[in-house]
């Protein structure tokens, strides 16, 4: 799997791969999820799940409420395991490395593997600055220089800093719900992982502010591995390479977004795209 | 008269009857801070603030009573503050499991226990030579004992209050950028409620401040500088205690004074810690 990989790993993309088309650009199999089952005690949520995502492309998880989709991206930067009573079994390799492996380190596995949240959550009395650097700052970069630089660029990144350059000392808390959620982008680029997980993050916003998310998203999966879940089917549709369907802990149907959309192979895909359930 | 009329001067009733309520509650106050300053001013000067004890008919001061206080809070601090935030912590981060249900429940108890109570445990647990007891005799190190004691329930509950006013979503923030959970704690959650963490350690040595009670069984008092942890202290609350039962005119306008003392020395500590934590943890803070 490794030899699949492509070489340049830098996130923070090239002019020129910019130009690649997605054929060239996609990585086929970044993630392999093997067999997945995890839960709460005796609650069995995901069933047993198998299937590869891309690199450089952006996935959809959609299902209905309560079918294992957060559960499932939380499996990926093992956030799950945090929750009391927790199990997952069954593996998940990135780039070919068992991320469940005694050998790797789950804070390390979370620099690599960055998180965006359904409610916009910056750390509360911490300033723009502070909650873009924290990241960095807290796992020891000290050098005022190179921080400045790194949370211009993450800011950048994540199309807010022309909107906060002049008050990088306010309260991340006093923006509004759309930049707030842009400034938690920024914050997890900011420790400049390989792969975005994000859990359904436009459902506490208006569609404005949805549509500016679509956009960056639209820009970031050149350059990172988004996944990202969604109960949303029209956003799936209007932004995702490739689409994934769970439904009640198992995976119903997976392929490229056009595919799954137009022609479902599975009935029950077809009744919810259809918007029959969920 | 119109219904808008009607409800304006409806609501112009109520804020003058809530203004009242206000006003009356400040009455206590304002007649407390009034009694002292006039009957405890008239003794304060610099020798009164900066000498120790002389005899009846002498300049005497009460320093050595203030730095002895100083000493029994910052033992009782270094007792209190440490434990307290760490019960704080875990009951605001853990606070589901049975563990944490039975420590709320013995600090609730703990912080029930009347302050003489505690007095009188501590005497016959470290003070009092013998068996059983650790022996240390009257001194400044039991009191602060005694007062850490009477101080660690009050610290431990407001600290997981102000803690559990930060989200759990914070944490789950911290962990997904590749923090320990050590760091998101210490760093982020507690960072975040320094402003409550704050006003409850504030709150809790103010309430031990004026402890007399458990005093009079372990610093038991002193008319000297403190001299020593080992060695009996006296203390602002004792020495209002004593002066105030005096037949001595002269010795209970001192007291008057070191009530003054003991309640413009709080103030002043919390006017503080209160600028202190809004300029440097307010909101916009950096890390």
């Amino acid at each position: 799997m490794r030899s699949l990989m492509l070489t340049a790993r830098s996130p923070i993309g090239d002019e020129s791969r910019k130009a690649a088309t997605d054929a060239t650009r996609i990585d086929p199999a970044r993630l392999a999820v093997e067999n997945l089952k995890a839960g709460y005690g005796r609650l069995e949520v995901l069933k047993g799940i198998t299937l590869t995502l891309p690199g450089r492309a952006l996935t959809a998880i959609m299902g209905p409420s309560g079918c294992g989709k957060s559960t499932f991206i939380r499996c990926i930067n093992r956030l799950h395991e945090e929750n009391a009573g927790a199990w997952v079994r069954g593996g998940i390799r990135l780039d070919g490395q068992d991320i469940y492996g005694s050998s790797l380190d789950p804070t390390v596995l979370r620099r690599r593997i960055g998180m965006v949240f359904q409610r916009p959550n910056p750390f509360p009395t911490f300033n723009i600055y502070a909650n873009v650097a924290a990241g960095l700052r807290l796992n020891g970069m000290r050098k005022r220089s190179l921080l400045d630089e790194r949370v211009e660029k993450s800011l950048r990144r994540a199309a807010l800093w022309d909107e906060v350059k002049d008050r990088l000392n306010k309260p991340g808390t006093s923006l509004s719900g759309g930049q707030q959620q842009r400034l938690c982008i920024a914050r997890a680029l900011a420790v400049e992982p390989e792969i975005l997980l994000l859990d359904e993050p436009c459902s506490a916003l208006d569609p404005v502010a949805t549509e500016r998310i679509e956009e960056l998203l639209g820009d970031l999966k050149r350059d990172y591995t988004l996944v990202m879940v969604t109960h949303n089917i029209q956003q799936a549709a209007r932004i995702a390479d490739r689409t994934v369907f769970l439904l009640m802990g198992d995976l119903i149907e997976e392929g490229s977004t056009s595919d799954l959309f137009t022609n479902p192979k599975d009935p029950r895909t077809e009744s919810f795209i259809s918007g029959r359930f969920g | 008269m119109t219904r808008t009329t009607y409800r304006r001067w409806k609501g112009r009733l109520f804020v003058a009857i809530m203004g009242s309520a206000l006003l009356l509650c400040l009455v206590p106050l304002g007649s407390l801070l009034w009694t002292l300053v006039s009957r405890g001013g008239s003794v304060i000067n610099f020798h009164f603030l900066t000498g120790s004890w002389a005899p009846v008919g002498e300049p005497s001061g009460i320093a050595h009573a203030i730095v002895g206080s100083l000493c029994l809070l910052g033992i009782a601090s270094l007792l209190a503050i440490p434990l307290g935030l760490a019960n704080g912590m875990f009951l605001a981060r853990r606070g589901q499991t049975k563990l944490a249900g039975f420590i709320r429940l013995l600090l609730d108890v703990m912080a029930g226990i009347p302050a003489i109570v505690v007095g009188v445990f501590i005497y016959n647990t470290v003070v009092r030579h013998g068996a059983f007891s650790i022996g240390t005799g009257f001194s400044m190190l039991s009191g602060g004992l005694a007062l850490g004691m009477i101080m660690l329930p009050i610290f431990a509950r407001t600290a997981e209050e102000a803690l559990r006013l930060v989200p759990s979503s914070v944490d789950e923030a911290g962990l997904a950028l590749g923090l320990t959970q050590r760091r998101v704690i210490l760093r982020i959650v507690l960072r975040a409620a320094v402003p409550g963490v704050v006003t409850g350690m504030f709150l809790s040595v103010a309430r031990v401040a004026g402890e007399a009670a458990p005093l009079l069984f372990t610093a038991f008092g002193s008319n000297e500088w403190p001299q020593s942890p080992m060695k009996p202290t006296g203390s602002l609350p004792q020495l209002l205690f004593d002066y105030a039962r005096q037949p001595f005119e002269t010795l209970v306008r001192q007291a008057w004074g070191a009530a003054l003392v003991l309640v413009v020395l709080i103030l002043l500590v919390r006017l503080g810690t209160h600028g202190v934590v809004r300029w440097r943890y307010g909101p916009g803070g950096d890390l």
